[in-house]
């Protein structure tokens, strides 16, 4: 074997130029795919990212009328909605593939808060547990976090977003000052932000409308203070963070159906439902993917115009060793030896094309990855997929040319001028 | 008896008709004979020594191989006689420029997976017996036309062939390596080797045991005639 692997090298490199050129075809086509692949594989990892978080794996499991969540402000809770409070995580810690678990209410925040004339024009108003900040992966930027004692002794205090501080301070330090909650003056003692493990990678302003939705305008007070601004009978809503992000969906379904489990009476349309955002992830992956799918078919035109590149350099190689096969066939090398030779060398060629197009690809990854801020992600299954390919591709298109050679007629093999 | 050929014909087809190369030709080579075959251009030689040597098959008749009738052989068997059986030694030599002496020697080696060590030490060894043992490294072109027929020769013999083949092996050299191509074959057949070689050279001819005329596709065994001898007479 190694006889042929010499062969073919001397063969590629007795032509440098020629055999250059013949692998351009193979390494632009080898070259976008890799490049493509990355680009998709490297969104879809983004947008899985800046859904579930990094690590963070959080599902919401809220009240809903059917499609959509129910909205406090306009909707009567209908009858058969339990009363849940903290008592309830006793059970969802129950869940094998539940890490960590918290309980919260939720309200709209418009109209609401205040700091002097001020107000927010949107937001969300949220009743936490001690748990609620290390679930949702929330850090303190300034000030402190809720202590044990402003839940017990049910202190007004309050922890605000960046955005909300934006809005309410203007710029100022929130800390220490007292904004109005329905009228209720509470204290701000910290701002919190996500940490950046958690913070989407915004690129776009439709990926802005797809992840900002739910990230801006927080106001988060002690849930035992939450029946002093709204009422004391309000539905929980839940966050549960997964052991892993594959474990999520199964996360969410469980946590759902415990508390589903505490209805009193069918409530019709108006039941618990987990967020999943790993579905959402896997939904905007496949319509990005789809489109650069496409790429890839397109990629894969160059790569049968390299491989017909290859049987013409290889049918032309034949012809001009015409005389050597004439000699090797008289002095009694076999058809299979004869066309094995080619076939090394086809191959070979379309191999090493394949791994210049890896390299040339991996690059070209890189510039897309610095031009649009998408991770970079090159997988060893595609790359040893891709020069496994070029080589079939040279086996392929070398067929042709390596039995024409073996079917030669030594006499006239030899003669050949 | 290495060769026995008894009523042997060879046509080609031209334009749909048969066209007859060969007819009825009768020959006999006994083990370590040196036989000389002289003939007009078009007379059929090559087409004898293509059939001699496997690369053609005959349209009717019997050619006895080492007392083997291959007549059924596939082109992979003959393939296999011919890399075992024969040496070829070419008119234009016909090495691979690419290849170093001694790998252009060892060619007729590597169809037989013999490993590439091997190969080189035996094509020494047939390099040596043409006296070009200290040009085992060197490329065709950095040899003289008459060094590159005897790497041709000692890759012809490197086998240890039943029968050695030799179509004009003088026909491209001046005649000062020519002859000392012919004191190569001199040597070979006082070691035994059985000898077949296609000339237009008298004094070439003369050198072996027997001379053999063809004309016209027909081989006559016989002695010098200055008749025969002159080549393209008509």
């Amino acid at each position: 074997m190694t006889e042929y692997f010499r062969s073919a090298i001397d063969g590629i490199w007795a032509h440098k130029l020629r055999s250059m050129l013949t692998m351009l075809g193979i390494i632009i086509g080898i070259a976008s795919i890799i490049a493509i692949s990355s680009t998709i594989m490297g969104t879809n990892e983004q947008i899985k990212q800046n859904l579930i978080g990094a690590g963070n794996n959080a599902v919401t499991v809220k009240l809903y009328q059917g499609e959509y969540e129910l909205q406090l402000e306009y909707e009567q809770v209908p009858e058969g909605v339990p009363v849940l409070g903290k008592e309830v995580l006793e059970e969802i810690a129950e869940i094998p593939e539940i890490q960590d678990a918290a309980v919260f209410y939720q309200r709209n925040a418009y109209e609401t808060v205040y700091h002097g004339a001020t107000g927010l024009s949107q937001g969300t108003m949220l009743g936490v547990d001690e748990n609620y900040m290390r679930v949702y992966g929330y850090v303190i930027r300034a000030g402190r976090d809720f202590l044990p004692e402003d839940f017990t002794k049910m202190r007004k205090v309050a922890l605000i977003d960046k955005s909300v501080s934006d809005t309410l301070f203007l710029g100022a330090n929130p800390i220490g000052q007292t904004i109005e909650i329905k009228g209720e003056p509470y204290i701000v003692v910290g701002e919190i932000a996500q940490s950046a493990a958690f913070t989407p990678v915004i690129n776009t302003i439709d990926e802005y409308f797809t992840y900002m939705d739910s990230s801006g305008g927080k106001v988060l007070i002690p849930m035992t203070t939450w029946p002093v601004v709204y009422q004391y009978d309000e539905p929980i809503a839940l966050v549960v963070r997964a052991r892993s992000t594959e474990a999520m969906t199964e996360a969410g379904k469980q946590a759902t159906a415990i508390m589903n489990g505490h209805f009193t009476k069918d409530t019709g349309e108006v039941k618990y439902k987990s967020e999943n955002t790993l579905e959402r992830a896997k939904q905007l992956q496949e319509l990005s993917s789809a489109t650069n799918r496409q790429l890839i078919w397109i990629a894969s035109i160059s790569l049968l115009v390299g491989g017909i590149g290859v049987m013409n350099i290889m049918l032309v190689s034949v012809t001009e060793r015409t005389k050597e096969i004439g000699l090797k066939k008289a002095l009694g090398a076999r058809r299979r030896m004869i066309s094995l030779q080619f076939l090394t060398e086809a191959g070979m060629l379309t191999c090493i094309g394949g791994i210049l197009g890896v390299i040339v690809g991996v690059v070209l990854a890189f510039v897309v990855a610095k031009i649009s801020q998408v991770p970079i992600f090159i997988s060893g299954y595609i790359v040893v997929a891709a020069v496994v390919f070029s080589f079939v591709v040279g086996l392929f298109f070398g067929a042709v040319p390596a039995v024409k050679a073996s079917k030669l007629n030594p006499i006239e093999a030899l003669r050949h001028e | 008896m290495i060769v026995e050929l008894k009523a042997l014909c060879k046509d080609y087809e031209q334009g749909g008709l048969p066209v007859p190369v060969l007819r009825d030709v009768n020959m006999q080579v006994e083990q370590g004979e040196y036989i000389a075959i002289m003939g007009p251009s078009g007379s059929g030689k090559t087409t004898l020594m293509n059939v001699l040597g496997y690369l053609d098959v005959p349209t009717s008749g019997v050619y006895l191989f080492d007392g083997v009738d291959n007549s059924a052989a596939t082109d992979e068997e003959m393939a296999k006689i011919r890399n075992e059986g024969i040496g070829f030694v070419f008119q234009t030599f016909h090495l691979l420029q690419r290849q170093r002496a001694w790998e252009n020697v060892a060619l007729p080696l590597s169809f037989r997976g013999i490993s590439r060590k091997d190969r080189r030490e035996m094509a020494a060894e047939a390099l040596e017996r043409v006296g070009l043992l200290d040009r085992l490294d060197f490329y065709p072109a950095q040899l003289s036309g008459g060094q590159c027929q005897r790497v041709a020769i000692a890759r012809a013999i490197c086998t240890a062939p039943k029968l050695l083949l030799a179509d004009e092996p003088t026909g491209a050299l001046d005649s000062k390596s020519g002859l000392q191509i012919m004191e190569i074959f001199d040597s070979l057949h006082d070691e035994g080797a059985t000898i077949v070689m296609i000339t237009h050279e008298m004094g070439v001819a003369r050198r072996a045991g027997r001379v053999m005329h063809i004309r016209d596709g027909m081989l006559t065994d016989g002695a010098f005639s200055a008749h025969t001898a002159g080549g393209d007479i008509k």
